[in-house]
């Protein structure tokens, strides 16, 4: 049979006979990286473009086509040393991107818009305790208006859109009140200028804009930023199947150029990418991705198969019934959607705020309206300061003190390897007092580990290892893996379901089932640990034993004792058996724990928390997490969890250790209380500068003093967030 | 005062370009990787030939 890489779904037409592709590239971090990546693409014949984008870690190539083949620049890179896939923009990411440029381009026009209405108020100001004509300064308000109403029309339309679609849906956001002190202050301003009046507010108005579109963009650009790593890190992933085309001949498409119907081949040793069922072949597949059960399951003919699977012995020809958006299990899918909907409940501390907040500031500047009007004053100069009291309480402050520290705070997790999902995770994390963890691929590593490598001989474990590289089998893998083994041993054979033997120098080495080597012997004292493989080892006459297992996680036991130290509560659900739950809550000390749980018991223990009043924070990684993940107040997820449960989890984070879990909560903990500072910042700023409006002598120029001012202070209170104490456990 | 006539359309022009440009730089992609831009500024233009082996 013939393998061949068919990279076609990934190209584009980029005109005048030219083809583009998209790489995400692994560890690209400096210019030199940059240099020698261009260089070396460029050199390849017909190549006319190679751009690397040391932001997103992609490089984009052009070529003439016809000439190349895209599987060539993923080998150029491999031999210069960076591992490469081609990806697809994900239509969440494009979004994101499109959103990022258009908040550029309004913060763009309200920061022309500020600077030039200054640049006119100033002399206004200066004027109005002068020599200035009424004439002059009418003149000036009339050239502010003209820069300020157009732009503001432009650069507010994220707000308006907002505080609209907020209004539609009958509820209030923060957005509310920024849209009423603008559009209030345009409007009194323009009155005003037409009266000849001495004070207008054009540049407070345009100026809040301006402001509040600083904190819009960074939260934005840090959000697209998240996307675009993800997107990365699912496209390096490198999911293909291998796709029958012909009756013999097989191809090695992506996932994404997979369809219903197409019939897949899964070798030993593979994950499968899709949901499908097989129809030929019989073998041992690991669903513990799905149902978290260690133990394998049997597979043959009519056994459905989903992504994530890991097949053992066999080979299996599967029929697709999904490709890349899955289908799932009935069960998972309906529960899932339940707990999805019961979580949109959640508001957040923003639109908390401002639903106290919008009342309050509107009924005091009506009372302050009506209370000039019944001490005698017009009915215009009560309106002035009732005007007046909507500006200077505008919150400018209020609308940076919660995006500020979440861009300052998301930007210290994400050197920490934790990726943000959901906007609001922070403040819910910050919140969880309670931690459910699933056990596998969760605290123990999704690969496995041989658990006993130190009480054998060094050059035997290593012979093993070279051995081992001739088997497909996972714990083969496993075994050459941890012996850092290279060169396969020569004339080894494989002899299916039972292990790989090989003749060295007139010795005869063995490596598989424990039969298979003579070792039975020695089985009865190994195979005390419940969710081991025991593999045999023999060479001539010596025997050994090795027990091959998912390891916990190396830092699993001090990140418990680290959450304990927080008074956070601990506790183990896993759909795995009881011995080998049992077995991991012992190691770590964690006294609750629970064994051979359903995805429906799952969610009945978080409600039955939530019912106790805690706030459960979900830390799992298989199919079968997925609703639970959604079900609990804040959930995380390891990247190599199933797409689903990432595509559920709150946060995602990276790597080995487990060390993110408690970096993220201390980091959460640390901006929500950053967060509540800064709002009670910008109540207090209310607090002093609403009795000066209330009594008539707010002037535009207090008015933009006033907002600069707490809104630089609000800002710089939020770049605390970044200094963050960095010993976690 | 007269000069007004000439300094306001001048400042509101200077401040016109800057907007222009800076809309221009953003279409045109230069806020796509900021990393990126500030290395290749200082980056050489040739690469570095193999170093001569006799000299």
């Amino acid at each position: 049979m013939q393998v061949t890489r068919d990279f076609s779904h990934y190209v584009r037409e980029a005109g005048e006979g030219l083809r583009h592709i998209d790489l995400a590239v692994e560890g690209v971090h400096c210019a030199g990286c940059m240099a020698k990546i261009e260089r070396g693409l460029s050199a390849i014949p017909d190549v006319t473009l190679a751009r690397v984008n040391l932001t997103d870690r992609r490089v984009a190539l052009e070529w003439k086509a016809g000439t190349l083949d895209p599987g060539r620049f993923i080998d150029r890179l491999e031999e210069l040393g960076y591992k490469a896939y081609p990806f697809e923009t994900e239509s969440a990411e494009v979004a994101e991107v499109a959103e990022s440029r258009f908040l550029l381009r309004c913060l763009g026009v309200a920061a022309f818009a500020t600077m030039n209405v200054m640049m006119l108020s100033i002399p206004v100001w200066s004027g109005n305790v002068s020599d200035m004509l009424p004439e002059q300064r009418d003149f000036f308000h009339w050239l502010s208006a003209l820069i300020a109403l157009p732009a503001a029309a432009y650069a507010g339309q994220p707000f308006f859109r907002s505080a609209w679609r907020a209004l539609s849906a009958k509820t209030t956001n923060m957005d509310v009140p920024i849209s009423i002190g603008v559009i209030l202050a345009l409007g009194m301003s323009v009155v005003e200028t037409i009266h000849h009046a001495e004070h207008a507010y054009f540049d407070a108005a345009i100026m809040l804009l301006t402001f509040l579109l600083v904190g819009r963009f960074l939260d934005q650009n840090m959000r697209r930023r998240t996307r675009a790593v993800a997107g990365n890190l699912a496209a390096l992933k490198a999911e293909t199947a291998a796709k029958f085309i012909g009756p013999d001949e097989i191809s090695q498409v992506p996932v994404a150029a997979i369809h219903p119907g197409d019939i897949v081949l899964l070798r030993p040793g593979e994950r499968c990418a899709v949901d499908g069922t097989v129809i030929e072949g019989r073998s041992e597949i690991d669903q513990s991705l799905i149902t978290g059960e260690t133990l394998y399951v049997t597979a043959e003919q009519g056994t459905p198969v989903y992504a994530g699977s890991m097949n053992i012995s066999g080979s299996l020809r599967v029929r697709v019934s999904a490709a890349s958006e899955a289908t799932l299990l009935a069960e998972i899918t309906r529960l899932l959607d339940n707990a999805l909907q019961a979580r949109s409940r959640y508001m957040r501390l923003a639109d908390r705020a401002s639903r106290l907040y919008a009342p309050v500031v509107h009924a005091t500047a009506l009372l302050t309206i009506l209370g000039w009007v019944i001490a005698g004053a017009s009915w215009h100069d009560a309106i002035v300061t009732g005007v007046a009291v909507l500006i200077i309480t505008c919150p400018c402050a209020l609308g940076l003190a919660i995006p500020t520290v979440q861009t300052v705070a998301s930007g210290a997790m994400f050197k920490a390897g934790v990726l943000l999902n959901a906007g609001d995770a922070i403040e819910r994390l910050a919140e969880a007092d309670h931690v459910i963890f699933d056990k596998t691929g969760t605290l123990t590593l999704p690969e496995l580990e041989v658990m006993n490598a130190a009480d054998i001989p060094a050059d035997i474990f290593e012979l093993a290892g070279r051995l081992a590289l001739s088997s497909h089998h996972p714990v083969a893998a496993a075994v050459a893996q941890a012996a850092g083994a290279k060169s396969p041993i020569v004339g080894a054979v494989e002899e299916a379901g039972q292990g790989v033997r090989a003749t060295v120098d007139g010795v005869e080495l063995r490596l598989g089932r424990p039969s298979f080597c003579g070792a039975e012997a020695l089985v009865g004292v190994a195979a005390l640990d419940p969710e081991a493989s025991i593999v045999a080892f023999s060479k001539g006459t010596a025997k050994f034993i090795l027990s091959v297992r998912q390891g916990l996680r190396p830092d699993a036991k001090a990140v418990i004792a680290a959450l304990k130290a927080r008074n956070i509560g601990i506790e183990i659900l896993s759909g795995d058996r009881e011995p080998a739950v049992k077995a991991a809550a012992e190691a770590l000390d964690i006294p609750e724990w629970r064994a051979g749980v359903t995805p429906a018991d799952k969610i009945a223990r978080i409600e039955e928390l939530k019912r106790r009043g805690a706030k459960v924070l979900m830390v799992g990684d298989g199919m079968n997490d997925a609703p639970s993940l959604a079900a609990a107040h804040v959930s995380m997820s390891p990247i190599s969890a199933a797409h689903l449960s990432q595509a559920t989890a709150d946060l995602v984070f990276l790597g080995r250790p487990l060390a993110p879990v408690v970096a993220a909560i201390d980091a959460a903990r640390k901006a929500l209380h950053l967060m509540r500072q800064n709002l009670w910042l910008a109540i207090g700023y209310n607090v002093l500068a609403v009795p000066v409006a209330i009594s008539g002598v707010v002037t535009p120029l207090i008015a933009a003093a006033a907002m600069s001012g707490s809104s630089i202070l609000v800002m710089l209170n939020s770049l605390r967030a970044r200094s963050g104490s960095r010993e976690i456990v | 005062m007269e000069i007004l006539v000439i300094l306001v359309p001048l400042a509101l022009m200077l401040g016109g370009a800057g907007l222009v440009a800076f809309l221009w730089s953003l279409r045109s992609g230069q806020y796509d990787d900021l990393d990126g831009a500030a290395w290749r500024a200082i980056a050489d233009d040739e690469p570095p030939q193999e170093a001569p082996a006799k000299r």
